[in-house]
């Protein structure tokens, strides 16, 4: 069956052919759309490919980090925010990381054997709202109220944070080759203005903002944020285990940073 | 679309969303890109896009429309292998060989960024991505060092090209 392909040469045009993205496939890089054709496993009826929209600018401005939907994993491990660039060079390796892009990240769809989304723990650390489109118009949110809302039906357009000086420390954990999928991902970050801010990912279907322990700082609290999920990478029971170690390192390096 | 492969304009005519891997393999006839895992994880279907190298079989081929791509095919020729294609004969890089074009690819990409000499840290992170179930791991990465470094000589006994293909010696084997 033939596929309608839609190409949009700028955001606006991007945002009126999504509409309400009802029976819309969108293929930013296509890391994860392409191989669910190949295998049969989705026949995309129309699909949105924004490779021509213009998404791609990362730029800063007043005090605002702007990350376009389609920059690439690759230009983040490039970039200048250390704890982004941290979790990107994590992912896949150089070659998929040009292709993958941010907002293919935030909207991937849950994986059947390993969990996604990995950039999801960094960005609710730093703060970062998401600007989106879809039913109802354009919206702009928090990433954790992005990432847990009906992302189907939205079309991400950019990701802001703010540009402030911060403290921050990362963990991430994963299987020893470059191709696995995370067992759990840890970031932190504080701001004079927003105190700290916990993000974790690779233990779910979505990344989670761990609020119990943003206000105690107690490393085990995280179970009462988060219900970590069994996969092929690691067990729940595993990933349980191995969360408040991860955060407690976390949190010890960013006292001492 | 039309894309530009190894120097040659082509109109294609395959669907938007087709793999570029299988638009070189299927419509092209350009089997240096294998179709191994087709899930990004393996490294074979490795081709350079722009100068850049990327998984072809993550890309769909209505994404690169206009493109100039680039496949073992374009590095050199049975006469005059390119440096990297030499110093893999010479140093026996490769074993069965289905992974040697995507190797290939990434290691001629690497060292055209960096002009010059490589360090082995810098060949290991280029070929990450890349699976060779031989695990000839490290005459690959000498290979790749001694090509950065223009260490490699004159390669003069490879098959010439009016011996076709090799028979099928093993029978049942899928060569």
């Amino acid at each position: 069956m033939a596929t309608e392909a839609l190409i949009p040469a700028s955001p606006e045009e991007a945002v009126q052919l999504f509409g309400e993205g009802q029976g819309i496939t969108v293929i930013a890089g296509g890391t994860i759309v392409l191989p669910d054709i190949t295998a049969g496993r989705i026949t995309p009826t129309r699909a949105l490919l924004l490779h021509r929209s213009g998404l791609e600018e990362l730029r800063s401005d007043d005090g605002v980090v702007r990350i376009g939907a389609t920059v690439t994993v690759a230009a983040l491990a490039d970039g200048e925010e250390e704890v982004l660039a941290r979790f990107a060079r994590y992912i896949a390796d150089r070659e998929v990381r040009r292709s993958a892009t941010v907002g293919g990240n935030l909207c991937a769809p849950p994986g059947r054997e390993a969990q996604r989304g990995d950039l999801g723990a960094p960005l609710i650390a730093l703060g970062a709202r998401v600007r989106s489109t879809g039913s109802g118009g354009d919206r702009t949110e928090p990433v954790e109220d992005f990432l847990a809302g009906d992302r189907a039906g939205r079309l991400v357009l950019e990701v802001e944070y703010d540009r402030v000086p911060r403290r921050s420390a990362v963990e991430m954990m994963r299987r020893r080759h470059t191709h696995s999928y995370a067992v759990a991902n840890v970031a932190v970050c504080e701001t004079e203005a927003k105190g700290l801010r916990v993000g974790v990912s690779g233990i779910g279907p979505v990344a989670v903002r761990c609020r119990t322990v943003e206000s105690s700082r107690n490393p085990d609290d995280v179970l009462r944020d988060v219900d970590p999920v069994d996969d092929a990478v690691a067990s729940a029971d595993y990933r349980r285990k191995m969360l408040p170690v991860l955060l407690r390192r976390a949190l010890d390096r960013l006292e001492s940073a | 679309m039309n894309l530009t492969v190894n120097g040659i304009e082509r109109d294609i005519s395959s669907p938007p969303l087709t793999p570029l891997l299988h638009v070189l393999r299927d419509e092209l006839d350009i089997t240096s890109p294998k179709a191994g895992c087709q899930q990004g994880g393996c490294g074979t279907c490795t081709v350079l896009v722009d100068g850049e190298p990327r998984r072809s079989c993550l890309t769909a081929v209505a994404t690169v429309d206009g493109a100039s791509i680039t496949t073992l095919e374009g590095l050199g020729e049975p006469e005059r292998l390119s440096p990297v294609q030499t110093a893999f004969h010479e140093r026996y890089a490769a074993q069965c060989g289905f992974c040697t074009p995507g190797m290939i690819i990434a290691a001629t990409a690497l060292i055209e960024r960096k002009g010059g000499p490589v360090e082995r840290e810098e060949v290991v992170d280029a070929l990450r991505g890349h699976l060779c179930r031989c695990t000839g791991y490290v005459k690959i990465v000498d290979a790749v060092l001694a090509a950065s470094r223009g260490d490699i000589g004159q390669v003069d006994d490879l098959p010439t090209s009016d011996e076709g293909e090799p028979d099928v010696l093993v029978k049942g084997s899928p060569a």
